[in-house]
């Protein structure tokens, strides 16, 4: 990704930046500020921490226990295709658990890790929200519902097989 | 005139509300003057989803359940331009609706969630605009303690009480936070709210800013929800610009203004005093109260924190009255209650009854029984916080006291519907490992309590539980109770002692006899293949890493018991369905 090279480079992401130089100073503002760097690099990379703590006056070692506090924020780069599998209880009833089973088995990772090709990472999710579905997967904004371990093994094939991914 | 309406919350998005949005915005052509294409929020049947409305001349109303983009066209054609419903694809919407009463969604999935016009034709915004210029703070509070409206968040503190001890705080600044922090899996009610009608829960604020003389509110909202987060941002955007938020509000001197905080993920933060530390981006650990937040909030300023679904029912008792409120509902449970029913549920959605109905009204009444014809075994509420009730205490009346005598509690609003293919032990292990991943750690007997709780229930799945493992959960479970500093840790053990209260022969037959009787622990199941179903595909043969699969091609295969793991793999692989539990 070319933001991440830039990055690299030193640059700071014009919306984060802005929001660093704006807000950086007001209380309050650790959270969002925080957010605002994952939407831009797509985690929060280690410049970013340095950066937020120098804006906030936060040390970056209390930055970084917020960090990991919140499950929203990460501290590597997501794969291409972000898998969520569903494991609110009405999920877990409709046998999410098979679920999440097949995923491992197929990917070869764990939750909260990412193909060795890059192409996938798979999250568990509390809850999507789609209980009626049950069970769900989504991979990336497109919700996949009642889904049994051969159904979910077919959607995979078709990601795996689309034209033009940099694997 | 026709306004076709597509259902467009996060289900019907999820199940391919778009695609049908976008075919019926391609064959609406020229000739079809007249019609107008709306989204809506949800409407609640989520088990019909993607739902179309079409409504004729304003009031003929006809829904269509099921919609894909394929049927579109004969809707189309048919309905819109033939005047001819299609009576096969369409939903008794009365019928589903029956024994509900809408007061909080009265508006979801009858309006365009964006459009404050649309709001305000149905009435909205005239609660506030009555509150601010003809009744004093104390009048409103009165009325809201007079319709014995209590917190729909779970705990039900009342909300009349709430307000007046933060009307009561002097200080120079207050605030008005609404939870909108749903993290229970398997509860979706404010969800749908914030989706549907948006502005019902602003106006709900802005009511309760007036009542306590805070002139700041916050939406502390799920980041996991965009679509929420984005209709609300538009509601916040159009009611400011038409003055119905801002300064000098109906030229009444009171001034309020609304800002979202989207929440990065910690189940705790559903707590008021955590929510407010991660408001004020800390970790978001809870503390020690008093002080509670009417006193001492935000900033260290009084803030009245409640809940989506409380707010929302805020403008409906003024413009309806306390009294038309409490002629709903039981002795201590005045209103309405809104559940997201789902699990083995036949009809399963966003479903809101008056207090005093009975859970077996909702789960076969509303819900029609279980989807699989299996008998209904137990009703989970209240998530993480709640416990499973029995089939047997179905005539149990949703009343905070009632549900509470059960060993569950009210909670926001989750409500799984399980079969006698749902195990009660894994239910509980579920439910452990959920709280035990969220507990912050504050606490040692909610972090490591729940830790032991969960190794426990992890071992008796195994199938090595231990004779004495019932007694140690129990104990356990009143400890963390008894020791917990906030509501997390202090409910966590319910769905442990409500199961072991009820279903305590599942315990004993995990330990004892090594047996599931549900048959989903898989180390206590034994597999075989169902001749009649194989169809010696082989599939099954490199998957089982035992060895313990034999057979030749197209020919029925066999499991050689002696060998078999019980990992479950054969059962992801199989494709004809043969693999079986026993």
């Amino acid at each position: 990704m070319s933001t991440n090279a830039e990055h690299a480079k030193g640059a700071v992401m014009p919306a984060f930046g802005r929001m660093l130089w704006r807000h950086g100073g007001e209380p309050g503002m650790l959270i969002p500020l925080l957010q605002a760097a994952q939407d831009s690099y797509g985690y929060i990379p280690p410049l970013a921490i340095e950066q937020i703590a120098m804006a906030t006056g936060i040390p970056a070692s209390e930055v970084y226990g917020v960090i990991t506090f919140y499950r929203q924020f990460r501290l590597r780069p997501l794969g291409q295709y972000v898998i969520r599998v569903c494991k609110g209880t009405a999920c877990h009833v409709q046998g999410a658990e098979m679920i999440g089973r097949t995923l491992e088995e197929e990917l070869g990772i764990r939750q909260g890790e990412t193909s060795e090709d890059g192409l996938f990472t798979y999250l568990e999710v509390a809850c999507l929200g789609c209980c009626s579905l049950a069970p769900v997967v989504m991979i990336g904004e497109q919700a996949y519902g009642r889904l049994t371990p051969q159904g979910l093994r077919s959607v995979l094939r078709r990601f795996r097989r689309k034209p033009g991914r940099s694997a | 005139m026709q306004a076709v309406m597509v259902g467009l919350g996060s289900c019907g998005i999820a199940t391919g509300g778009l695609a049908v949005q976008q075919r019926f915005r391609e064959l609406l052509g020229p000739e079809d003057e007249g019609v107008t294409l709306k989204e809506t929020g949800c409407i609640g049947l989520c088990h019909r989803e993607v739902l179309v409305e079409i409504v004729e001349d304003g009031r003929r109303r006809t829904l269509y359940g099921e919609v894909t983009p394929d049927r579109v066209e004969r809707i189309v054609a048919d309905h819109l331009r033939g005047g001819r419903a299609v009576e096969d694809w369409v939903v008794d919407r009365e019928g589903l609706l029956a024994g509900q009463k809408r007061i909080v969604l009265r508006n979801c999935g009858e309006i365009a969630p964006s459009s404050i016009e649309e709001y305000r034709a149905r009435g909205g915004y005239l609660a506030l605009s009555q509150a601010v210029t003809a009744m004093t703070p104390g009048e409103v509070i009165e009325t809201v303690a007079d319709s014995g409206l209590r917190g729909r968040g779970g705990a039900g503190f009342p909300t009349g009480t709430k307000w007046r001890l933060a009307r009561a705080a002097q200080a120079g600044r207050k605030f008005v936070i609404c939870n909108a922090d749903e993290g229970d899996p398997g509860a979706f009610m404010d969800r749908s709210v914030l989706e549907g009608d948006p502005h019902s829960v602003l106006e709900g604020m802005a009511i309760a800013g007036y009542a306590i003389g805070a002139g700041e509110g916050i939406v502390y909202v799920r980041a996991e929800y965009p679509l929420a987060i984005r209709r609300l941002r538009e509601a916040v955007a159009s009611a400011r610009e038409r003055g119905l938020l801002g300064p000098d509000l109906f030229g009444s001197g009171f001034s309020f203004s609304v800002r979202l905080k989207e929440g990065a993920g910690a189940f705790v933060c559903g707590e008021e005093t955590a929510l407010i530390a991660s408001i004020e981006g800390r970790r978001g650990m809870p503390r020690v109260r008093p002080p509670f937040p009417t006193e001492a909030g935000l900033w260290g300023f009084p803030t009245c924190i409640n809940n989506v679904e409380t707010f929302a029912n805020v403008p409906w008792i003024l413009t309806h009255g306390a009294g038309a409120f409490r002629s709903c509902g039981t002795g201590n449970s005045k209103g309405t209650k809104v559940f997201a029913l789902a699990g083995k549920i036949r009809r399963g959605g966003l479903v809101e009854v008056p207090m005093g109905t009975t859970i077996d009204e909702i789960v076969y009444g509303i819900g029609g029984g279980t989807v699989s014809g299996r008998p209904f075994k137990a009703v989970q509420m209240g998530g993480p916080s709640g416990g499973c009730i029995p089939a047997s205490l179905g005539g149990t009346p949703i009343d905070y006291e009632q549900i509470t005598s059960t060993g569950a509690i009210m909670g926001s609003g989750g409500m799984v519907v399980m079969d006698d293919s749902t195990c009660m032990v894994d239910v509980a292990r579920f439910f452990l490992h959920f709280t035990q991943s969220e507990s912050c750690g504050k606490c040692t007997f909610c972090r490591i309590g729940t830790k032991r709780m969960l190794e426990i229930l992890e071992r008796i799945c195994a199938g090595d539980g231990k004779p004495d493992d019932v007694k140690t959960l129990a104990e356990l479970g009143e400890q963390i109770r008894a020791s917990s500093l906030c509501g997390l840790g202090q409910t966590a053990p319910n769905p442990v002692l409500t199961t072991l209260r009820y279903f305590h022969d599942e315990y004993e037959a995990h330990i004892r006899d090594g047996k599931c009787p549900a048959k989903v622990c898989l180390a206590l199941v034994e597999f075989g293949i169902d001749p009649d179903k194989c169809t010696g595909c082989g599939l099954c043969v490199p998957a089982c890493d035992a060895g313990a699969i034999s057979g030749r091609s197209k020919e029925v295969h066999r499991i050689d018991v002696s060998r078999c793991v019980r990992c479950g793999k054969c059962l992801t692989v199989c494709r004809s369905d043969a693999v079986r539990k026993g």
